[in-house]
């Protein structure tokens, strides 16, 4: 009982911590349960990512190298979640599934902020003929769906963790580029812009020390819901067979296998696999959803 | 109406350059990458090295890129997007003989998510904060969360395996397959035209989970527009007005609300189409439905750069036009809007 006291506490104290680091300390924005929960499951499923990495046997089997279960069984006392087509145990695949979709959601996710809003710094900043090239690009990429602009990529790179980081960042950065276009458009023209540089502050300075911080708030809502996204991305292109090789567990990949057998109604195969993509997907939502109330607090509901 | 003319010819007219940066990111990013496609195309080992260069010059690989870009834009601009290195057969006309499927399903599934999304948003604005709000929040967000091809591998499981209710996979079924005679390739509307009730039953049956499967992914997006646009509405003075006059909750959502509210659910409409693209990319591969999306993922596992190319210019061509049409519905809808 102690103990469990203790770790929960943990958790809400890093929980809290991080809240105060998004909302600047602003104390009556740290009772956002949404914003909670969604912390709670990203922080879980990393952690769990990590240690079924760190210690692949973590429920008592092998990922891969265990072969002793029955061929197709259903979940059992032993194999909670089943076993797949080669004997091995559904839940330890699953336990260790994540790390592609973790790692590859956030570095692209990072290298999308990160280009995009150079992007839209330049391109803000400087106007005439180069914003009007990137725009229209930018544009262009925006409309076109972003789930079949990742496959051709991805397949156009080969497979595997860089491709796919590079494919899902890549379909991203528009989204990056348009937040901080319009927030350099709209700041550039301040009065308190106009006295910075009349100080004499050059244009990385003002980028730097006046605009980046003005959009971070918008950057950090939307790359929640990206990171979402990115996780569906990336379940999708290991479904389509773009991911990481076999046999390393994968839940997109897990779910391709396991529709071989859908015809035999091997239903386990799939549905914990998806659970797990479901999960972590709606964690990084929560998340997106409790910073937008946050950070718009016009947006939070009025009762009519 | 002359404002609106103009305005759809302005925008025709920027669609050009947009579709052509599209063709030309597409085009270099084919070219530049590693990948050969005349080696894919034979199938890979064991050709010597004559056979590879003698197909590449044939196929006018070995020419330097801008002169193959050249070439390949002559063609675009006279609607001719090559021949697909798979099949020899002209891309364009493979393209057509496969975008009624997609438009079908895409169709199907608009439909399921307007109805769900619709309806659910504006029952979770009138009930905002209650259990029946929250409860419809939950769903939108976990609709977002959900995978497309997941959710239609369940569906299959259940309804198709384990019921038997519904077929698991393809346009059409048994016999129907290959005596079926279509004319236009949307085959509801063949079934239609040619009377064939047992046909047009057969194909509905076939819709249903493809079509539940994209409609319910796209659910979540469309209903909290609706909620969002409706609470908005619902703030409003004359909607106090309207309650003032007496007026039923009903009349007052149904008649004064919902016509106002729907303005911003039409404009993300174009967005939603290119969503709803890529959601058919995995909604068709799930269920072997033959569409242009399916086709997509064909041409890129055998490096079919012409198949490739032409299939991104034609989606993006159709949602630009998609996107034209909402930005002229939006304009009758919306009186306020002159363009």
């Amino acid at each position: 009982m102690d103990g469990r006291a203790i770790r929960r506490s943990m958790l809400a104290r890093l929980l809290d911590w991080i809240i105060r680091k998004i909302s600047h300390g602003r104390s009556e924005l740290r009772r956002q349960t949404i914003l909670k929960i969604g912390l709670s499951i990203v922080i879980l499923f990393v952690v769990m990512t990590f240690l079924a990495t760190q210690f692949p046997a973590l429920n008592g089997y092998h990922p891969t190298l265990y072969r002793d279960g029955a061929r197709l069984e259903g979940p059992t006392s032993s194999h909670w979640m089943g076993t797949d087509q080669l004997q091995r145990d559904v839940f330890s695949r699953i336990l260790g599934g994540g790390k592609a979709s973790l790692i590859v959601a956030f570095s692209a996710v990072a290298l999308s902020v990160f280009l995009g809003s150079v992007l839209g710094w330049i391109s803000g900043f400087t106007g005439g003929v180069l914003d009007r090239v990137l725009s229209l690009t930018m544009d262009a990429i925006y409309s076109f769906p972003s789930m079949i602009l990742a496959i051709v990529l991805v397949a156009m790179f080969g497979a595997g963790l860089m491709p796919m980081i590079w494919a899902v960042g890549f379909v991203y950065i528009p989204t990056y580029f348009r937040v901080t276009r319009a927030e350099v458009l709209q700041v550039r023209e301040t009065m308190y812009i106009e006295a910075v540089r009349a100080i004499g502050a050059g244009n990385t300075r003002i980028i730097l020390r006046h605009i980046a911080p003005n959009t971070v708030n918008a950057i950090m809502a939307v790359s929640s819901f990206n990171l979402a996204d990115a996780i569906l991305t990336v379940a999708a292109l290991s479904f389509l067979g773009f991911g990481l090789p076999p046999p390393a567990p994968d839940w997109g990949f897990d779910i391709q296998n396991g529709q071989k057998y859908l015809q035999s109604g091997a239903w386990w195969l799939i549905t914990f696999p998806g659970v797990m993509i479901i999960m972590l997907s709606l964690g990084f939502g929560l998340i997106g959803e409790g910073i937008s109330d946050l950070v718009n607090p016009k947006r939070k509901r009025k009762r009519v | 109406m002359g404002g609106v003319g103009r305005y759809v010819i302005q925008r025709l007219l920027l669609t050009i350059p947009m579709v052509f940066l599209l063709l030309t990111v597409v085009f270099l990013i084919l070219r530049v990458l590693p990948g050969d496609p005349v080696s894919a195309m034979l199938g890979g080992r064991n050709i010597s090295v004559e056979v590879l260069e003698s197909y590449r010059v044939r196929l006018g690989f070995d020419r330097p890129i801008p002169v193959q870009y050249a070439s390949y834009l002559s063609g675009v601009v006279r609607g001719d997007f090559g021949d697909s290195l798979r099949t020899g057969k002209p891309v364009i006309q493979e393209l057509f003989l496969r975008f009624p499927a997609t438009i079908e399903l895409a169709i199907c599934g608009l439909l399921v998510s307007i109805v769900l999304g619709v309806v659910t948003g504006i029952h979770a604005a009138t009930h905002a904060d209650h259990a029946a709000d929250h409860g419809i929040r939950v769903f939108h967000i976990a609709s977002f969360a959900m995978p497309l091809f997941w959710l239609g591998l369940m569906f299959q499981v259940f309804f198709a395996v384990r019921l038997g209710w519904l077929p698991v996979a393809g346009r059409l079924g048994g016999r129907l397959a290959f005596t079926f005679r279509s004319i236009t390739g949307f085959y509801m509307l063949d079934a239609i035209i040619q009377a064939d009730w047992t046909a047009l039953a057969d194909i509905a049956r076939h819709l249903v989970l493809p079509g539940l499967t994209l409609g319910i992914a796209l659910t979540g997006l469309q209903g909290r527009m609706s909620r969002a646009s409706m609470l908005e509405v619902l703030d409003a003075d004359y909607i106090t007005t309207a309650r003032a006059k007496g007026l039923r909750e009903r009349t007052v959502v149904l008649g004064h609300a919902l016509r106002n509210a729907l303005i911003p659910i039409i404009t993300v409409f174009g967005l939603q189409f290119a969503v709803l693209m890529g959601g058919a990319v995995l909604t068709e591969t799930v269920f072997s439905w033959p569409g242009i999306a399916s086709y997509l993922v064909r041409a890129i596992a055998a490096r079919d750069y012409p198949s490739i190319q032409g299939s991104v210019v034609f989606i993006a061509l159709f949602i630009s036009v998609i996107n034209l049409i909402v930005d002229v519905c939006y304009s009758i809808i919306d009186p306020r809007v002159r363009y």
